[in-house]
């Protein structure tokens, strides 16, 4: 259990030593979302009942949560790769379950940490409730887990930067910013209402949504439901690859 | 008597390139070993087998006893591997790498020891620098260190002088034979023989994946009277 807790807090201290950049800086650009919609929008849009800066909020939370515990655990595996300190953990026996878990947990940590950050720094621009706390916190964890899984398999497929760059540029970025972050998907075409029920992400932005305002596009139980799924699927795959060493064992 | 290492017609390929072409060895408990070869020989193939980095297609390797494979936290927790290339983790200081390293292997409190190694390795005056300050002799040195943090008893040097001046090689000499003389193995690749020849009781000569010689120092020098080990070393390799 050391050898998980050392990599556990290692990867703590990895992006708390530069939280200017890491959690800072996507709080900043959280900030101006919300500046530059909520003005063009407040006073126009009502959505589930609430003005429209108020259903922005937890959009933005939850967008952060996710791509940021994204961003910790790819980012981590990839420069571990490049400049080949990966072999420092790859060394000792740390067993590829302990290995899963210090990583997914520490890109969770970053994740709430970016998203309490949000959170805090928006709530002079509207009053907001949290209905359903449970669920903000049930969401915002398994999210979190499940992006932080993610990036795991992207560290471990790029071996290069720019193969990390496509993996969250043209898959992560569209998942989360076509997910209602911005929107209710009530407001699009059935067809494109339609193709949102197979995002994942969807489902947890409008879960984590619930537990603000008490309602939401679908059953708070169908958005917990796909995510516990996602996250054993994403979690299973990441293991199996860890198991085999793939991309890290020749 | 168990081996430090047992190597076992050890096979490994990278698509069409045999790297390790059926590699056999045993290490003795206690021997100061010396892999040689020249470069593509397959001595950082061997060892990263050893280590768990590369996956043999084929043989089996242990470190006294415990196969890498199917008993690979054991092995791992009795070897500690000095990289051939400097790499470091550029956001912490020499002390926070090396307690790192030391929870990785399960130790927690490791701090009397690590400043055991920090003194022995002149390293004390930096413990508290960030890895990117270091100079890159420097940077080899915490290598070692982080090799040591468990105190293993199997110790894989993998050059580990390249680039270091001459003084600090010395000290980092003094402190593997104070090691060895306490009773760890030491196998050590370097492509500075007079230091092999110095250093290590037995040799095994690599090249192309085989091991083409392997003996004693004292025998080997014996075959080519009068000569250097690097004398013995380029005729070997020509034959």
């Amino acid at each position: 259990m050391i050898g998980f807790w050392t990599l556990f807090y290692k990867e703590l201290l990895r992006f708390w030593k530069v939280a200017f950049q890491t959690v800072g800086a996507p709080v900043l650009t959280a900030l101006l979302y919300l500046l530059i919609f909520g003005h063009v929008l407040d006073e126009h849009v009502v959505v589930h009942g609430v003005r429209y800066t108020s259903f922005l909020i937890p959009g933005l939370v939850m967008m952060q949560v996710l791509q940021n515990a994204f961003a910790n655990s790819s980012s981590s595996l990839i420069q571990a790769k490049i400049t080949g300190s990966i072999v420092f953990v790859l060394l000792p026996p740390i067993p590829y379950g302990a290995f899963f878990t210090a990583y997914v947990l520490a890109s969770v940590a970053r994740g709430l940490m970016v998203g309490v950050g949000v959170l805090l720094a928006t709530l002079w621009f509207a009053d907001l409730q949290v209905a359903a706390p449970l669920w903000v916190l049930a969401f915002a964890v398994l999210g979190g887990a499940i992006l932080g899984a993610l990036g795991m398999i992207a560290g471990l497929w790029s071996e290069k930067f720019d193969q990390l760059a496509a993996f969250q540029n043209f898959l992560i970025m569209p998942l989360t910013m076509l997910s209602g972050v911005f929107y209710s998907i009530h407001s699009l075409p059935a067809f494109w209402q339609r193709v949102s029920h197979y995002n994942p992400v969807f489902f947890m932005i409008d879960g984590f949504r619930y537990g603000f305002f008490g309602v939401s596009d679908v059953a708070p139980e169908v958005s917990l439901a796909v995510v516990v799924a996602c996250f054993a699927a994403v979690s299973l795959l990441t293991l199996g690859l860890l198991k085999r060493g793939w991309k890290l064992r020749a | 008597m168990t081996a430090a290492v047992s190597i076992i017609d050890v096979v490994k390929n990278f698509g069409a390139l045999q790297a390790l072409a059926g590699v056999s060895l045993e290490i003795d408990k206690g021997e100061f070993f010396g892999l040689l070869g020249p470069n593509g020989a397959g001595k950082t193939t061997l060892i990263s087998a050893l280590a768990g980095l590369v996956r043999a297609d084929s043989g089996r390797l242990s470190v006294l006893g415990h196969d890498v494979v199917r008993d690979y936290r054991q092995a791992r927790r009795l070897l500690g591997v000095v990289p051939q290339e400097i790499v470091f983790d550029p956001f912490f200081s020499v002390r926070e790498t090396l307690r790192i390293q030391s929870g990785y292997f399960g130790l927690r409190h490791n701090d009397d020891w690590i400043d055991e190694i920090l003194e022995n390795l002149d390293l004390a005056g930096k413990a508290d620098v960030n890895m990117r300050r270091l100079s890159g002799g420097m940077k080899r040195r915490v290598l070692v260190a982080q090799a040591l943090v468990h105190k293993p008893p199997v110790i894989v040097l993998d050059e580990p002088t390249a680039g270091v001046d001459v003084e600090l090689r010395q000290g980092l000499w003094q402190f593997v034979r104070r090691l060895n003389n306490e009773g760890h193995t030491i196998i050590l690749t370097t492509h500075y023989l007079e230091e092999a020849e110095a250093l290590c009781g037995r040799i095994a000569l690599m090249k192309q994946g085989r091991i083409i010689a392997l003996d004693s120092t004292a025998n080997l020098m014996a075959a080519h009277p009068g000569g250097t080990l690097e004398d013995v070393f380029v005729r070997t390799m020509n034959q």
